[in-house]
């Protein structure tokens, strides 16, 4: 089944790229106005959610509570110009929703074994654990090829 | 930084530098050996100029844009030819390098020179490289140097070289090239020794001909040959060759030419000769410490030493030696007309001969032994001429490669493969056959009677003009409801060709292809750029790659028949099995075919698994931008027709995609209704592609599993100037 083959080869490159990367881009907006910003961010084992945290008195963190629909992406870029045929993007979609006190429990330590620098920020009460229910992904690579990966609920 | 190195001012650690061909050659110098004046222009010029003119990233783009290992050969070509283009269309040297012209001026102002490869991958104790990168004989002129300079770059990619790389494992991205520039002697005996033959080791070999050396590299001129005895350096055998022709100098490049009374009676060298050169092989094998392949030419009876390599591990005869094949691609003009000349006279008879005699037995008439018997023997029919498919007719495809070539040179294009317009024409088959259907569409589209008639399935009714036309049709190329290949079976009557007609003629006529006006223009413009003589061998190199074209569809067409021989006794055991069960035949033979069909089975289930959307989890996968390559310009919006079966051609509606697996000859009926053409075969000189160029129609071809992926219905974007096929409406993601 070369479509079988082909399937875990895409998801195995979406999990590389999801473990290995640290930032991401995320994309908001507010009443039509566009925004984007690095966030530090880790994932779920069964790709279906990204979490980030942010301080609540941010632009995007405004933006997410009046516009959850947003976009992160993650690359592999390094700046060189051999990345227009190595590098891969990956565009997740979906709705993005501050963590509940179930998702904290699960969520901040994987958070914290992925960026342990970033502890005092991710537990200061004026910063939130936001969590992106991925819709779906967009995988791009060998600068052209893209490949698009629904989420079911 | 030293852009050129005369060979003596090369010292023993350069290797990275120069290459193994020119350390060898300063060895030789350095020890006595007589060899021509030399040049190095090192591997630092060539990084420094891809570097410079952004070409490294371009050529790893080139060369990325699938996974090497699933490119197709054909694919391979493409990528090559576009990079050979991207040097040729590249700054001049000159340009880049005044010292390097300067040296060329005071060196080589007018003396003829020979202009060779010298990687430092080739030429090694592990891997031989001869004949796989380009050297160029007899280039006069500081300019002509210089351009050949960048076709020796150029060569470190071609097909033959990007083939063997990657079977030895090398690193593309870590190729680079040194080129000698190496004074031409005009030799009139030449020849190879081997200072030990590959076969038996105590012995040597020792090969010559009349003129230069390349006619023997090349595979052109039939060398005589001397086996020697390494201890005593005597003859142990000579086996003389025909001696019709030799290679001689033009004014520019080289020829053959046929050889006087005297070249036929006398062998090129004397015995005395031949001990003389085994004996230097003999002393360059000291001197490099392994056997040696040297490469030798004697000049008003003195001896000048080319080149000399070692004999590597893998070279001779060794099976595992993959570099004959490879070679095999790139061949002379000489020698793709003695190959033209046998596939035409022997080869394409032989198949159709095959073709015929298998068909003539009746399979119903078997018993199911003698039945069983009869598929084995097609199976071997069949894997004899795929063998030979392999070996004489791929190789022959190198014709329309050829002309590519030179047609680049002289005309530098901004398309690399504008010349493909020069190579279709109304000559073909599948054309010729559009060309009668749109007679039949345009009888409808002018007479509202006769559309209704056949709209109500009353063709019986049509007319005899019509009916003339209808008949005609079906007695050339069947009622398009046959299988694309064998058409022995299927007589259903002419319903699918009149559906064919009437979606035809639903729309204008197709406003077809490049006018014949133009390409007039454009053979002119080309064969104007070649004077006097040179100007006959241009229209000869123009009718070979035609020739080539032509016959690349046919082979197909034949090996498809021989084909469906095999696959119509397979079905009569199938049909047998499904009837009661299994075929009284041995054990033994049962057990053959069992596994025989199980392969095959195995084979359709793979061809006939459809949609790209699998089951997962909670991830569904489904391709958004698919990349190919870029097969025909242009661009087109429409529904996909996936082609799995013969079935889905004669459903074929009018602007929809034609997607399939490889866009056979006999396929091609429904091109004039179709908006674009995308294909999983990859390459721009396969029939798919050059018939889109005809109908001016966006093309892709190379996508990976495009019928996988894509179904009947979905809507795509044809980019034929990137090569990417979208899926989806633009909104969709």
């Amino acid at each position: 089944m070369v479509i079988g083959k082909q399937k875990a080869v895409f998801i195995n490159e979406m999990r590389d790229l999801l473990e290995h990367q640290r930032l991401a881009v995320l994309s908001t907006h507010d009443q039509g106005v566009p925004h984007a910003s690095l966030v530090a961010f880790c994932a779920g084992e069964d790709l279906t959610w990204i979490a980030f945290a942010t301080l609540r008195s941010t632009r995007k963190y405004s933006n997410l509570k009046a516009e959850p629909r947003a976009a992160l992406l993650i690359d592999s870029r390094t700046n060189r110009e051999s990345d227009f045929r190595t590098a891969r993007a990956l565009t997740a979609k979906g709705c993005v929703e501050e963590a509940g006190e179930g998702d904290l429990l699960r969520i901040i330590p994987l958070y914290l074994s992925k960026h342990p620098q970033l502890e005092d920020f991710v537990k200061s009460p004026s910063c939130a654990l936001m969590v992106m229910r991925v819709e779906s992904y967009d995988l791009v690579e060998r600068f052209q090829n893209v490949m698009e990966v629904c989420v079911t609920p | 930084m030293r852009w050129i190195v005369p060979l003596d001012e090369i010292k023993d650690e350069d290797l990275p530098r120069v290459g193994g061909k020119c350390i060898a050659l300063f060895q030789l110098a350095r020890r006595g050996f007589n060899v021509p004046a030399a040049c190095c222009v090192p591997v630092t010029a060539y990084d420094h100029y891809i570097d410079g003119c952004g070409l490294r990233e371009r050529i790893l783009m080139e060369l990325s844009r699938k996974d090497l290992k699933e490119m197709r050969w054909e694919e391979i070509w493409d990528a090559s030819l576009r990079i050979r283009n991207l040097f040729l269309r590249g700054p001049a040297i000159g340009e880049v390098f005044p010292e390097i012209r300067a040296f060329l001026e005071d060196r080589f102002p007018e003396t003829p020179v020979v202009v060779r490869s010298s990687s430092p991958e080739e030429d090694s104790r592990e891997s031989s490289f001869a004949g796989i990168h380009e050297s160029f004989v007899n280039v006069r002129g500081v300019d002509s140097i210089e351009r050949h300079v960048k076709l020796v770059w150029a060569s470190l990619w071609s097909d033959s070289a990007i083939l063997y790389r990657q079977e030895l494992h090398l690193d593309p991205a870590l190729s680079a090239m040194a080129v000698i520039v190496q004074e031409l002697i005009q030799g009139e005996r030449s020849g190879v020794v081997f200072s030990r033959s590959p076969n038996r080791s105590h012995e040597g070999v020792l090969e010559a001909v009349y003129g230069l050396n390349q006619g023997l590299v090349d595979g052109v001129v039939q060398p005589d040959r001397w086996v020697f005895d390494r201890e005593t350096l005597r003859v142990v055998s000579h086996s003389p060759a025909p001696r019709d022709h030799f290679l001689t100098v033009n004014p520019e490049g080289v020829r053959t030419a046929p050889a006087p009374p005297r070249m036929k009676r006398w062998p090129p060298l004397k015995k005395k000769e031949v001990c003389r050169l085994a004996s230097l092989s003999l002393k360059s094998e000291k001197v490099f410490g392994m056997p040696q392949d040297m490469e030798w030419t004697i000049a008003m009876g003195r001896l000048w030493i080319l080149q000399s390599r070692p004999i590597t591990s893998i070279g001779g005869t060794d099976d595992r030696d993959k570099r004959r094949w490879y070679l095999s691609l790139k061949r002379s003009f000489e020698n793709l007309k003695q190959l033209r000349n046998r596939i035409e006279s022997e080869l394409i008879p032989g198949m159709i001969a095959d073709a015929v005699k298998l068909g003539d037995v009746n399979l119903e008439h078997l018993n199911d032994r003698q039945l069983c018997e009869e598929i084995f023997r097609r199976s071997d029919v069949e894997k004899k001429w795929a063998a030979v498919y392999w070996e004489e007719f791929i190789p022959f495809a190198h014709g329309m490669r050829l002309f590519g070539q030179v047609y680049n040179d002289v005309m530098r294009p901004d398309d690399p493969y504008e010349f493909v317009a020069l190579l279709a024409g109304s000559s073909l088959e599948s054309v010729r056959r559009n060309e009668m259907l749109e007679a039949m569409a345009s009888m409808v589209r002018q007479d509202e009677g006769l559309r209704r008639k056949l709209t109500m399935g009353r063709h019986l009714d049509a007319g005899e003009a019509f009916l003339r036309l209808i008949d005609g049709f079906i007695g050339e190329f069947g009622d398009l409801s046959c299988p694309v290949t064998g058409a022995v079976q299927c007589d259903q009557g002419p319903e699918a060709l009149v559906r064919m007609v009437l979606e035809l003629a639903e729309g204008p006529s197709p406003s077809k292809r490049i006018p014949q006006r133009d390409v007039e223009q454009l053979e002119e413009a080309f064969l104007s750029r070649f004077p006097g003589e040179r100007r006959r061998e241009a229209v000869e190199l123009l009718d070979l790659a035609r020739a080539s074209y032509r016959l690349r569809d046919d082979d197909n067409i034949h090996l498809g028949r021989i084909e469906a021989r095999k696959l119509a006794a397979v079905s009569e055991a199938n049909r047998r099995i499904n009837r009661k069960g299994r075929l009284d035949v041995p054990p033994d033979l049962q057990e053959r075919l069992a596994a025989f069909l199980a392969a095959d089975g195995e084979l359709s289930t793979l061809r006939s698994h459809g949609n790209g959307g699998v089951p997962g989890e909670r991830l569904q996968l489904k391709p958004r931008q698919l990349v190919g390559q870029p097969a025909g310009p242009g661009i087109c919006r429409g529904a996909a027709r996936v082609i799995r079966e013969t079935a889905d051609l004669v459903r074929f509606k009018k602007g929809e995609v034609l997607v399939c697996d490889a866009v056979d000859p006999n396929m091609t009926f429904v091109v004039p209704l179709a908006s674009g053409i995308v294909e999983r075969r990859g390459g721009m000189l396969i029939h798919g592609a050059i018939i889109a160029r005809e109908y001016g129609l966006p093309c892709v071809t190379g996508v990976p599993d495009v019928i996988r992926w894509v179904c009947t219905g979905d809507s795509l974007t044809v980019d034929g100037y990137l090569g990417i096929v979208t899926v989806g409406a633009a909104h969709s993601s």
